[in-house]
């Protein structure tokens, strides 16, 4: 999904009707938004905060300063880890570190959705939808992570719901 | 929260400076790991730093610490500073790596190096000049320039790289890097090196991704070695050619030795052994060994060094063990007293002063600081319900206590502290008490006691903290352990104690009591100074001249940290308080814990008869040296050590270099003219020699051990490639090829017997000796690699420094040491007292044990559990039945052990 459709994705969600433009930039395809009150804002998770604020929803960046950092924190992951070179075995590192870190949490902040889940969502939707069921059961807490996010009011819109069966088939694996 | 950096780690930088910034500096509790630990646990990727929270979260991102310590001081980040930082991950980070991997580990220069990074730094460049701000998100500093500053300031602190064109770049660069935040993050991370400082770190991650792909070579991996620059290999030959004249002239030796203004005062002391027990390895290698290896390092490096021990001798224990050997207490120090000085002296500790607490001078310090303590109202008075055991007739101290731990429920807590979660103890508190010596059930009696306000001095530690730790090399386990003391709020402590084996407490109606012996052992390193020097007070109450080392074993970090600072700062008499407190983990013994009771472990008197030089002793031990986590002795770990460090390593190439130096050359170190190779490894010498020094200034000293067998390597590697025996025979070419290989060898053999010092002294005056080198190149250590024997030096006799151990003799040490030598210690026990055969309480404890053992095993069968469970289990219960069989004197049958 090229970062300007994830962009109008992320404006529907949060409810803002206005519809702004991105125009993309460099080889990379950064999303850039050019404001009405100021200077252009590029990068895609600059620009996802930067739409939250508008949208009166700050507290979808956390509410503590914790909270705050860990958002930052999942938000450079994404553009960083999710986004950055995609071989398999990259993808593969990167579902092994979010299900152990996933383990014992709800959301990636712990206890509160925030845009943290809701980009990391969005980041990692191409690879779940592709991930066989075995593949899912190894990856149970991001597995368990996804389902919950997609089920969230207003959050997947026009992707495709990844289906993810409840018994679990390979006990023995892992 | 706990911040985890790693030596050389760039994000380091960034880190710090925002934590100053923010002032949160204070609140780090600063943790080094290596460049390959993996601290976050659902990380699959070592990263560094990492900041973990005191909710238990961690923080991987060096740009999200740096934007929590900002959050915390209430500093919000806007949009631009967003965009900033979203660079900084995705455009930066990527270009910066590369250009650092080059430079730092591939020892590319210039154009190589820009090259990559150069269109980032336009950009910030443009985006500062293009807005005329100062600063990269407005008119006042934010987050974005800490962090983008600390990213580049590897790079752009040397002018080259900061390209003249770009003066916004240029002169936002100089202002960051004149705050003082910056700066102190500066000199903390890259400590003056240069961008060379981040080289142990970055050559231990992988390439940048961005160079994958790229750099395929088919070139045969020539071996693990750094890539050198040319500015380094001609300081190293330039260095290596001044030869042993650039040397400082020797520190006369001085009785007694004494701070001297304007030089580096090291005062040194190792936590003093308790005097009733024989010491055990663990004992050894926490205090007084380690100790030992930084007074003799501190000593090559021409610091003033004194280094102090001693016994501590009051208190119940001492009592008690009088009673059992029908002695007066007096009569017992002085007897193991001297057990102990014997035992130190065989692993050749280096005491300036091994002298004892119970002498005039401690009870004068003593009564001197609680007077003045008592006078500045930071002593309480109040009652105390003890625990006292009828049957023995008197007040039990806490280590007589045993019962369960009201916190963690653990079957053998002490009455004062907890070995299993580490909780400090009231002894009334525990559950289920018994005596440990007659096993009745005590009964609380109360008594009239002192007790040190520790909360009132509470304000003054932590100030004094503040100050002592940032920068100071404290182990991180004393940082922990005095931070959580603090955090949990100081209570009143105790002082007193109904005994007379003690100090005297000089205060109407404490006639009959004594001080409790950790008020009053930590100050005697302040007497037995005295007994040293009558100018003690200038050690001692000289803080701004005096550097304190304290060395000990992590469970006196409290009396260390705490304790005796907060008696010493009420007292406001000036005292000279610990600057770096290095705190040691636990030595486990094969794979239980060391047991005098149980005769489980190696003790110091028995080390010298298992025939194992001491220096191999010390060497072992310093290679397991609990250093940020515990670690334990092993028999077998030991033999293969000994056999392929020692003797096929070290000792061969030391033997080797002499050998070729005698049997071609006559003994004379032969002419040696440097290649281009030669210079090379000289420079690998000089680098490893350095990283050894960084090592043991910060105290690491098992990490350092690790230099020198390095060297060593290399050594060994050089002579095998470069094969002198062969060249020797060869023409004129061959034989000069020769000469200079074995210059080079001998010359790094006298480097490693001088780096060996402080670990093996007496290896490393056996090479010294065979190599008969000069004087002051034996007793300093310089910062480079110098030829100190040059050509034409005649050597003396090379003969080979280490024996192989063998199988069947560390076997049978193994046996000898799992329990068995109970044996030894109830011979030891006969010869001093000889009406008791073993201490009743010995069989009873023995027979509990057998029983319990007993029951283990009819269960294990009744649940038909595994088979080779049940034999280990059956295995052990035989192993007690044997013990208890020898405890009640009772023969014992043949033993089936092989006999060899």
């Amino acid at each position: 999904m090229a970062a300007a459709a994830e962009l109008t994705l992320l404006e529907k969600s949060l409810g803002l009707s206005k519809g702004n433009k991105y125009s993309a930039q460099g080889e990379r395809q950064i999303p850039v938004l050019q404001t009405n009150s100021g200077p252009s804002l590029t990068g895609l998770t600059t620009i996802a905060a930067h739409l939250v604020k508008q949208a009166n929803k700050d507290y979808l960046l956390g509410s503590t300063a914790e909270e705050k950092a860990v958002v930052q924190q999942w938000l450079e992951y994404r553009v960083t880890r999710v986004d950055g070179h995609c071989s398999k075995d990259d993808i593969r590192a990167v579902l092994k570190d979010l299900n152990s870190y996933l383990e014992d949490k709800v959301y990636l902040t712990g206890y509160n959705f925030t845009l943290a889940d809701i980009l990391l969502y969005y980041g990692l939707h191409r690879f779940i939808v592709d991930l066989t069921v075995q593949e899912k059961e190894k990856y149970l807490n991001v597995s368990r992570w996804f389902c919950h996010i997609q089920h969230c009011p207003g959050i997947r819109q026009h992707l495709s719901s990844v289906v993810f069966i409840k018994n679990r088939l390979y006990t023995n694996s892992q | 929260m706990r911040l985890f950096v790693s030596e050389g780690a760039p994000g380091s930088l960034p880190v710090l400076a925002a934590a100053g910034r923010a002032q949160r500096r204070a609140e780090l509790l600063i943790s080094t790991v290596g460049p390959e630990e993996c601290v976050v646990p659902f990380l699959t990727w070592p990263k560094a730093p990492v900041l973990q929270l005191d909710s238990g979260n961690y923080l991987f991102s060096t740009s999200a610490i740096c934007r929590y310590f900002f959050l915390l001081s209430g500093w919000e980040q806007d949009d631009l500073t967003n965009q900033w930082l979203e660079w900084e991950a995705t455009e930066l980070q990527p270009a910066l790596s590369t250009a650092l991997y080059y430079l730092v580990v591939q020892g590319k220069k210039g154009e190589d190096v820009l090259g990559p990074v150069r269109r980032a730094l336009m950009h910030i460049d443009h985006s500062l000049s293009r807005r005329s701000s100062p600063f990269l998100a407005g008119e006042t500093e934010s987050l974005a320039d800490i962090v983008l500053w600390g990213a580049l300031y590897p790079l752009l602190q040397d002018p080259s790289y900061l390209p003249e064109e770009l003066g916004a770049l240029h002169s936002w660069f100089q202002t960051l890097s004149s705050q003082e935040p910056c700066q102190r993050a500066a000199e903390t991370v890259l400590k003056r090196q240069g961008v060379l400082a981040l080289r142990p770190y970055l050559q231990k991650q992988p390439q940048p991704s961005s160079l994958e792909g790229r750099v395929v070579s088919n070139e045969p991996e020539e071996e693990e070695l750094a890539t050198l620059s040319e500015e380094e290999i001609a300081v190293a030959v330039a260095a290596w050619e001044k030869g042993p004249e650039s040397l400082p002239p020797l520190r006369p030796q001085q009785n007694p030795v004494l701070p001297v203004a304007g030089e580096r005062n090291v005062l040194i002391t190792s936590a003093l052994p308790y005097v009733n027990n024989v010491p055990h390895l663990g004992n050894i290698i926490g205090c007084v060994l380690s100790a030992d290896v930084f007074a003799r390092y501190s000593r090559l490096r021409q610091w003033n060094t004194l280094y102090l021990c001693g016994t501590d001798e009051y208190g119940t224990a001492t009592e008690t063990k009088a009673l059992e050997e029908g002695l007066t207490p007096q009569e017992i120090c002085d007897k193991y007293h001297i057990i102990h000085a014997d035992i130190y002296r065989w692993f050749n500790i280096s005491f300036d002063f091994f002298g004892r607490t119970t002498t005039p001078q401690q009870t004068k310090i003593t009564q001197d600081i609680f007077q003045r303590l008592l006078a500045r109202g930071f002593v309480l008075q109040d009652t105390v319900e003890q625990l006292r055991c009828e049957h023995c007739a008197r007040f039990l101290a806490d280590r007589f206590v045993e019962g369960v731990c009201p916190f963690c429920g653990y079957e053998e807590a002490r009455g004062d502290q907890c070995d299993k979660c580490g909780k400090l103890i009231n002894a009334i508190e525990l559950k289920k008490p018994q005596c440990k010596v007659c096993r009745s059930c005590p009964v609380v009696r109360s008594s009239q006691h002192l007790f040190l306000d520790l909360p009132k001095l509470g304000a003054r530690v932590e100030e004094w903290l503040e100050r002592t730790l940032p920068g100071s090399d404290w182990t991180p386990n004393a940082r922990f352990i005095t931070r959580s003391w603090l955090r949990d709020g100081l209570k009143p402590r105790c002082i007193t104690r109904d005994l007379k084996w003690g100090t005297p407490v000089p205060l109407e109606g404490f006639e009959d009591k004594v001080f409790y012996v950790w008020f009053d052992a930590t100050i005697g390193y302040l007497s037995i100074t005295a007994n040293y020097t009558d100018q003690w007070e200038k050690w001692w109450k000289n803080p701004e001249q005096v550097n304190l080392y304290q060395f000990m074993a992590k469970d006196n970090v409290p009396f260390h940290g705490i304790v005796f600072p907060s008696s010493a700062l009420g007292a406001e008499d000036n005292y000279t308080l610990v600057s770096h407190l290095i705190a040691t983990e636990y030595l486990n013994y094969e794979d239980g814990k060391f047991s005098k009771s149980r005769g489980v472990g190696v003790f110091g008197d028995m080390a010298q008869d298992t025939g194992i030089p001491a220096d191999i002793w010390r060497f072992y031990l310093l290679y397991i040296r609990p250093e940020g986590q515990d670690s334990a002795f092993s028999w077998t770990d030991m033999l293969f050590k000994n056999n392929s460090e020692l003797l096929n390593n070290l000792g061969n190439f030391v033997n080797r270099a002499g050998m070729f130096v005698s049997k071609f050359f006559g003994g004379f170190v032969p002419e040696m003219v440097l290649t281009s190779d030669d210079q090379r490894l000289l420079t690998h010498v000089t680098l490893e020699l350095q990283h050894y020094h960084q090592l043991l200034e910060k105290v690491r000293i098992r990490d350092a051990l690790r230099s020198v067998l390095t060297i060593s390597r290399h050594g060994n590697q050089y002579i095998q490639v470069n094969e002198p025996w062969k060249r020797i025979r060869g023409g004129e070419a061959d034989r000069q090829r020769a000469g200079t290989v074995t210059g080079l060898a001998v010359n790094i053999a006298a480097l490693l017997s001088v780096m060996l010092q402080p670990y093996m002294p007496t290896v490393s005056a056996t090479i010294q000796a065979q190599l008969q080198l000069p004087p002051p190149a034996c007793s300093i250590l310089p910062t480079s690699f110098l030829c100190t024997l040059p050509a034409g030096h005649q050597i003396g006799t090379v003969s080979p420094l280490f024996q192989k151990l063998e199988n069947e003799q560390i076997e049978s040490l193994k046996q000898r040491f799992s329990g068995g030598q109970l044996e030894e210690s109830l011979a030891l026990k006969a010869k001093a007292s000889p009406k008791t055969a073993a201490g009743p309480e010995q069989v009873q404890a023995l027979r509990e044990e057998v029983a319990k053992q007993g029951d283990t095993v009819r269960e294990l069968k009744a649940q038909k559990a595994d088979k080779n469970q049940i034999a280990a289990q059956v295995a052990k219960l035989l192993d007690l039945k044997k013990q208890l069989a020898l405890a009640e004197g009772k023969p014992l049958g043949t033993p089936k052990g092989k006999k060899k």
